[in-house]
């Protein structure tokens, strides 16, 4: 009967720390998001270039993370790319006339979309879709830019 | 020659068909297990709760390595930040299930061989029939519900280890800023893509290791040497299944993406 209780305690102590286990991978290793659970607000955007922006790729304003990308798709009849974002609902005061820019973290970092702040006094609601848009600058563009520039000056 | 291949793929067959058939007898006789949760537990003890020093321990030294390593190439780039992040990728997608595997079937793996090939060997499970008891319900059932179930847990604790090894290294050691560890780590390794498909990765290791050891310990040949060579054939298959399984999980669980 004894020997019981303890293979029972040594059980149930292992399974406990197999969930405290999982409750630290979880919160401290991988950013659990508040936010990821469906609540929230979704706005378009459509850009030119989208670079290697992919699906829960980070939004931000300010440099704070306020939401993800939740699709990149091509429209067939305009021929652009068109993001969608989920921005978390407590950052619903941003102003109608913001612009997005698809920006790099860093050099070895992935591609997020930056938000910058306009001044229109209404805001964004869900399936909005933001007007003014800059896309990603392509590595390759941007070098042979500089070198017809190069070419031109001479 | 073309003879000899010809019987070893008979027999390769035949060993796996046998298997599935015994996976199939297991699943069925699963119900009553279930109502004797008693036995359940008592082998979560001994595959689990006996296996944790050894995970905890390979879990933490591997941790440690692997931030090491990663150091020594990061710091070329000036990148020595995202050692977090590499260690805590490389531990819960494939390390933690991976090792945890060939850990589990050295470890546990073998005792359940050799315990049910021994009862085999000094007729005990002959001794079982006799009494009209099923020795699948009785001794081979509980023994793989207690595998299946240990080696999740096991996996995650042993992930769980190896980062607090890589941050012992990492941010103790050799000095990477504490802040810059965990946030780079937090914006890279994600819930479902990451952990979750180690966790999956894990539940089918445990059901690949159990199988196969509770299977070769049954079937084994009833002498001393029959046990010893189940149980030895039990790791040597367990480990090469369960890196190919690998290979085809990741494969599976990858191409969501």
């Amino acid at each position: 009967m004894q020997q019981t209780r303890a293979v029972e305690l040594g059980t149930g102590l292992f399974v406990f720390m197999g969930i405290l286990a999982l409750f630290f991978l979880t919160t401290r290793v991988t950013s659990f998001d508040a936010y990821e659970g469906g609540e929230g607000y979704e706005l378009t955007a459509r850009f030119d270039q989208v670079g290697s922006l992919k699906t829960r790729s980070p939004v931000s304003i300010a440099g704070v993370q306020i939401g993800r990308v939740t699709a990149v798709e091509f429209d067939n009849e305009r021929l652009e790319a068109v993001v969608t974002m989920r921005i978390a609902s407590r950052y619903d005061q941003i102003p109608s006339d913001s612009d997005a820019s698809i920006l790099t973290q860093g050099i070895l970092g992935g591609q997020y979309v930056g938000l910058q702040p306009g001044g229109a006094e209404d805001y964004f609601a869900d399936g909005d879709e933001i007007l003014f848009t800059q896309s990603a600058v392509v590595l390759e563009q941007l070098i042979s830019k500089y070198l017809f520039s190069q070419g031109g000056g001479e | 020659m073309g003879l000899e291949v010809l019987y070893s793929l008979r027999g390769f067959f035949g060993t796996f068909g046998a298997g599935q058939l015994f996976l199939l007898r297991i699943i069925v006789n699963m119900p009553y297990a279930l109502a004797r949760p008693r036995l359940i537990i008592r082998q979560v003890y001994v595959t689990g709760v006996q296996s944790l020093v050894v995970i905890m321990l390979a879990g933490f030294f591997v941790g440690m390595v692997l931030a090491l390593q990663a150091h020594l190439t990061l710091s070329r780039f000036g990148a020595e930040d995202t050692i977090g992040m590499v260690a805590a990728l490389g531990l819960v997608r494939e390390l933690g299930p991976v090792v945890t595997a060939l850990l589990f079937a050295g470890r546990a793996g073998t005792a359940l061989s050799s315990e049910i090939g021994l009862m085999r060997a000094t007729d005990q499970l002959s001794g079982m029939e006799m009494m009209a008891v099923d020795p699948i319900k009785r001794v081979v059932v509980p023994r793989f519900l207690g595998g299946v179930i240990a080696m999740p847990i096991l996996a995650v604790i042993f992930s769980a280890m190896g980062i607090f090894g890589a941050w012992l290294e990492g941010v103790i050691i050799l000095g990477v800023d504490e802040g810059a560890f965990w946030s780079q780590m937090q914006a890279q390794v994600d819930l479902r893509d990451d952990v979750m498909s180690g966790v999956i990765k894990s539940f089918f290791f445990g059901i690949a290791a159990s199988l196969l050891a509770v299977f070769e310990g049954y079937n084994c040949v009833p002498t001393a040497e029959g046990v010893g060579r189940a149980t030895t054939r039990g790791v040597v298959h367990t480990s090469l299944t369960v890196l190919v399984l690998n290979f085809m999980l990741t494969a599976w669980l990858l191409g969501g993406n």
